[in-house]
């Protein structure tokens, strides 16, 4: 097998080997595990950095081997599977330092981070496969693996939780794999190209495209958590806060909405999908989503809760790019599914430093918070500010182009959605940074831990910091070579250019 | 061959019940090595053919090997080897001098039912088979267990005789029970179609196909675990296999009505398997309930009738048969632990006895037919021929059929994560137990990712016929 | 109608009894009595058909079949009444559970 080939496949089992290792340690062997887990996590890290090189370059990585006549799994680095893949791997790591850190001294964490690499390792594969049945492989995947993670804490609540997980995911699994079916059967291809491959059967079989249309998107849309598919997020909240962090920025969401971009992009390709007349549809699915997280989120005390219907609206402002056709519009798609990732993993890092240190959960908790942990919340506000789309951070990049998008496609009303949720955004968020930092802190927080001199344990606080730095990064730098921003102009280049 | 050496070993073992654990296991090696030896042949040499004493058809006894005769022996291999390691540390000397034996002559049954070649013999070997299946039920004794035997020995019985009427049937039309000859012969006629219906009505009643599945549960549930493993992963599949021989190669084409009649069926025990499955508290019958739904799948590629449906529905049947006794296997490890199988008490089994648990869910991901496993491509293919044909309705059907079985699977895992509220005495499990449930379910987990090689076999010899267009 | 057919008829005819019976009736014995009974029906039906054409020598297969089918008949019919007794010893009856109410 040589280099171009293996890589993928490397990618994947650098995270997938430890995982497998992790779940036969011993609980007490923490080094061992520690260093299984940073390990392949920096190892992933330098090998993607080494794609993402060669992608830009021209190389073409590809694995295949076959799953049935005439169906292979592919695993491929295409510009979309790069941005993707070079999202979670970054997070990743900083992920494991946090979990790591908030592990520390809590039962049963050989399971924990085995089922984490696996989670990981599901969601690079769903982020290179290289045609639908692939991406369903690992879309499946992901979700047995996310289930242990949510059902951890073994508590009654979190066994509900769980099974209401998996009825939203299983049951839209199943959609998405008629969805996939069907379209093999029609089609007899499954494989990503960057216009679609079902160009040809739209004369013939419209309706029955239309049809495969909804049901892949509702399927993707369980994960995406697009309105009214989306009762399931809020309740995986009972999840361990670093499992909440992946949840939301790095893996099932994200893959959902991946997965979006990859039907309307590689399977019927935009101009089709438009041609079928199902983009208008989404786009208007995406705003309602939009919305209304936004306004369920603003009457939301607990703190993660209110975190969580911010992701379901803000999620959608992938979807609603991808759906406005346009270049701009995907490009401000594209973009945020990385601004997203990053900035919602930094806020639920810092709700779970709130917990583990004060033993804070609810926002009316959180009164003068920033005195005591000054650090933590400013990354809290660098992240909320650039969620609200304040300039110049990484939030406001995205809405412009999304704004951008709408007005070149001609249609203005996107513009009142973006205006509006911006609006609410700063409604659930603004309260939270006045109470923390202006606000007089009470006599005693509610469980208080304390750490020498350190406002927290550093393996908690630094993930957020870095993430914070990123979110500015992402915004002030986005013109410099390699940024998300220059990615998603490079994909979008490919999509829309003859 | 393969048919003599369980049968010399059970009676070795019968004459030394001392020794027959050692015994046992040395003759379960030496039936894997024959049948590996028989798929070199046969991968190397085409479909063989062995006229037992040289007497040859129509007189004597003839054994045929092809692509899917060789698939039933290596699964029956497989299971039967992961059978026979986990019996050893199962039973006690008691059980153990007794299981062996039978379960030795079972064996040597179901390798000669698949390598049979004249549907007289089938009638023989499935009789075998039915009478060492019901012994080893009563294995257990008890009350539960022997009423359970009972009833399955009536029903083999009755299940046999309406088979053999109908050979007795076809005999008398062409005057010969071998199956190349008569698939030669045959041509529709009343007496062939009485004949088709009470052999199929036997086979049926014996596969427990939706609504002649009432005997199943009790039986498999009461049986000792070992002994559920072999019963839901091969013994149902024994007469399943004969109904599809005859309905490839010697029935007459063309019986669109009973086709349709059969998928009917199979979906309504797809359905009402798996609602019974999802309401049952106790694990060994929720498995067993599973059964009769994964059963009904089977049956879901008689209307379609195409090569790619008989594929998919073969490979449903081999994940099944490694992904069920997977399932027995950590049933019985669960209820040695706890001493109990009550699905809401499993009281955190998942950071107890995590092989077990692990085996569990690797299994039931294949049942459910979730990628990557050989359930889920055994649907896929079942999924791809409804559509190409058309027949949009048993995609419903298999959809369905997968949702209700993640909503059980899932139901006893999300208990296996939780505390019960009654603290409960433990213990220990044999760690071969454990290996073997989980080597087995990885094996259903396997046939996933190296579906070439299984499909490709199928091909030997075309049991299916040529893959036609459309 | 020649005494071949005839033969075969009450054969059927057999079967059919059995098969009755055997659903009727709820003691055990007569179950497995009726099981025989279904059994020398089919018996019945082979030899007879293997007389085809009158006056000829039968044909000596179905015999060998019919020889063969007993032999797996008195063995089953052994383990039914074997556990029969079993059945009874612990239970009581000779009745499965639910038929227990007749």
């Amino acid at each position: 097998m040589n280099w171009d080939a293996g890589l993928p496949l490397l990618i994947l089992s650098s995270s997938l080997l430890p995982g497998l290792v992790i779940f036969f340690l011993p609980e007490e062997r923490v080094a061992t595990r520690t260093t299984l887990n940073l390990g392949g996590a920096l190892l992933k890290l330098v090998l993607v950095g080494v794609m993402v090189w060669g992608v830009f370059h021209g190389h073409h990585y590809e694995t295949r081997m076959p799953l049935l006549p005439g169906l292979d799994l592919v695993l491929r680095a295409d510009a979309e599977a790069v941005l993707f893949v070079t999202l979670s791997t970054v997070l990743w790591l900083v992920t494991t330092v946090y979990a790591i850190g908030y592990l520390e001294d809590s039962p049963h964490r050989s399971r924990f981070f085995g089922f984490f690499s696996l989670c990981v390792t599901a969601t690079v594969g769903v982020a290179l496969a290289g045609n639908l049945i692939t991406f369903l492989l690992f879309y499946e995947l992901l979700t047995l693996a996310t289930y242990p993670l949510i059902v951890h804490r073994g508590t009654e609540v979190a066994r509900q939780a769980g099974r209401t997980y998996l009825t939203y995911t299983i049951a839209g699994g199943a959609l998405l794999l008629v969805g996939t079916v069907w379209i093999y059967s029609l089609a007899g291809s499954l494989e990503f190209t960057h216009r679609g491959f079902v160009a040809e059967l739209v004369d013939t079989h419209r309706a029955a495209l239309i049809v495969i249309f909804v049901l892949l998107i509702a399927g993707l849309g369980v994960k995406a958590a697009l309105v009214p598919l989306h009762g399931w997020l809020p309740q995986a909240m009972v999840a361990p806060a670093p499992v909440s962090a992946l949840l939301h920025a790095v893996a099932v969401v994200k893959a959902g909405a991946f997965g979006i971009v990859r039907v309307v992009d590689d399977v019927f390709g935009v101009e089709v999908a438009a041609n079928l007349g199902v983009t208008g549809p989404l786009a208007a699915v995406a705003a309602v989503t939009i919305i209304y997280g936004s306004l369920r989120a603003l009457f939301q005390d607990d703190l993660k809760r209110r975190l969580a219907f911010s992701t379901i609206s803000q999620v959608s402002y992938i979807i609603l790019g991808i759906a406005i056709v346009g270049p701009a519009a995907t490009i401000g798609g594209l973009v945020h599914l990385v601004h997203q990732g990053v900035m919602k993993i930094t806020l639920f890092f810092c709700a779970g430093n709130l917990a583990e240190t004060l033993g804070i959960h609810k926002i009316s908790e959180m009164n003068g918070v920033g005195r005591r942990m000054p650090w933590t919340m400013a990354a809290f506000t660098i992240s909320a500010l650039g969620m609200v789309g304040v300039p110049p951070l990484a939030g406001f990049i995205s809405k412009w182009y999304l704004g951008l998008g709408a007005l070149d496609a001609g249609q203005g009303w996107v513009v009142f959605v973006l205006a509006g949720s911006s609006l609410l955004n700063a409604g659930y968020f603004l309260p939270i940074l006045y109470a923390a930092w202006f606000k007089a802190p009470p006599d005693a927080w509610p469980a208080e831990r304390t750490w020498g001199s350190r406002e927290t344990f550093w393996l908690l606080l630094a993930p957020p910091v870095v993430t914070a730095l990123l979110t500015l990064a992402a915004g002030l730098l986005a013109s410099a070579p390699f940024s998300p921003l220059q990615w998603a102009r490079f994909i979008t280049a490919q999509e829309y250019m003859p | 061959m393969a048919i003599l050496l369980p049968l010399v070993g059970a009676l070795v073992c019968f004459l030394w019940p001392r020794r027959s654990v050692p015994l046992g296991l040395v003759t379960a090696i030496g039936v894997v090595t024959c049948v590996a030896g028989l798929g070199w042949q046969v991968v190397v040499l085409g479909t063989q053919r062995y006229a037992v004493g040289g007497w040859g058809a129509p007189l004597g006894i003839d054994l045929y090997a092809d692509g899917l005769s060789l698939l039933m022996l290596m699964v029956t291999a497989g299971v039967g080897l992961g059978i026979s390691a986990y019996s050893t540390s199962y039973f006690e000397r008691k059980q153990s001098a007794l299981f062996w034996p039978l379960w030795l002559f079972l064996w040597a049954a179901l390798n000669a039912l698949f390598l049979s070649a004249d549907i007289f013999n089938l009638y023989v070997t499935l009789e075998l088979l039915g009478l060492a299946a019901v012994a080893l039920v009563a294995l257990a004794g008890g009350a539960d267990a022997l009423t359970s035997a009972m009833r399955y020995l009536l029903v083999s019985l009755l299940g046999s005789l309406f088979y053999l009427l109908g050979v007795a049937l076809l005999y008398h039309s062409f005057g010969s029970v071998d199956m190349a000859i008569l698939a030669q012969r045959m041509e529709p006629s009343p007496a062939v179609w009485a004949a088709i219906g009470l052999m199929s009505a036997g086979l049926l009643l014996k596969t427990a196909l939706f609504p002649l599945h009432f005997w199943l549960p009790p039986a498999h549930a009461s049986a000792p675990a070992p002994v559920s493993a072999l019963l839901s992963a091969l013994v149902v599949k024994a007469s399943f296999y004969i109904l599809l021989r005859l309905w490839l190669e010697v029935f007459p084409p063309g019986n669109v009505a009973l086709g349709q009649l059969l998928g009917l069926l199979g979906a309504a025990a797809v359905l009402w398997g798996g609602i019974q499955a999802l309401r049952q508290t106790r694990l060994k019958l929720l498995i067993a309930y599973s059964t009769v739904a994964q059963l009904g799948y089977f049956f879901l590629a008689f209307p379609l009738g195409t090569a790619t449906a008989w594929k998919g529905t073969l490979y449903l049947l081999l994940s099944h048969a490694l992904a069920k006794a997977a399932m027995f296997m950590a049933a019985g490890n669960i209820i040695r632990f706890g001493g109990h199988d009550r699905i809401a008490d499993l009281d955190r089994v998942a950071h107890r006895l995590p092989l077990t648990v692990t085996a569990f869910a690797l299994a039931g991901i294949s049942i459910i037919g979730l990628p990557p496993s050989g359930g889920f491509i055994g649907k896929w293919l079942l999924l791809d021929a409804a559509l190409r044909a058309g027949q949009w309705w048993w995609v419903v059907i298999l959809i369905l059929g997968g949702l209700l079985a993640a909503a059980y699977v899932f139901k006893v895992i999300g208990y296996a994560f939780t505390q019960a509220g009654v603290l409960q005495e433990t213990r220990t499990v044999p760690t071969i137990m454990e290996w073997v449930a989980l080597a087995l379910a990885l094996g259903a987990i396997l046939l996933g990712l190296f579906a070439p090689w299984p499909l490709a076999l199928m091909e030997i010899g075309l049991p299916f016929g040529r893959e036609s267009a459309g | 109608m020649n005494h071949v057919f005839l033969y075969a008829l009450v054969g059927v005819g057999l079967f059919t009894l059995g098969l009755y019976t055997l659903i009727v009736c709820a003691h055990l014995l007569r179950k497995i009595l009726a099981i025989n009974v279904m059994g020398s029906g089919v018996f019945l039906v082979l030899v007879a058909l293997g007389g085809r054409t009158p006056g000829a020598i039968p044909d000596p297969v179905p015999h060998a079949m019919v020889i063969t089918g007993i032999v797996v008949a008195v063995s089953a019919t052994a383990l039914a009444l074997a556990l029969m007794l079993r059945v009874r010893a612990e239970t009581g009856r000779a009745r499965l559970p639910e038929e227990r109410l007749e």
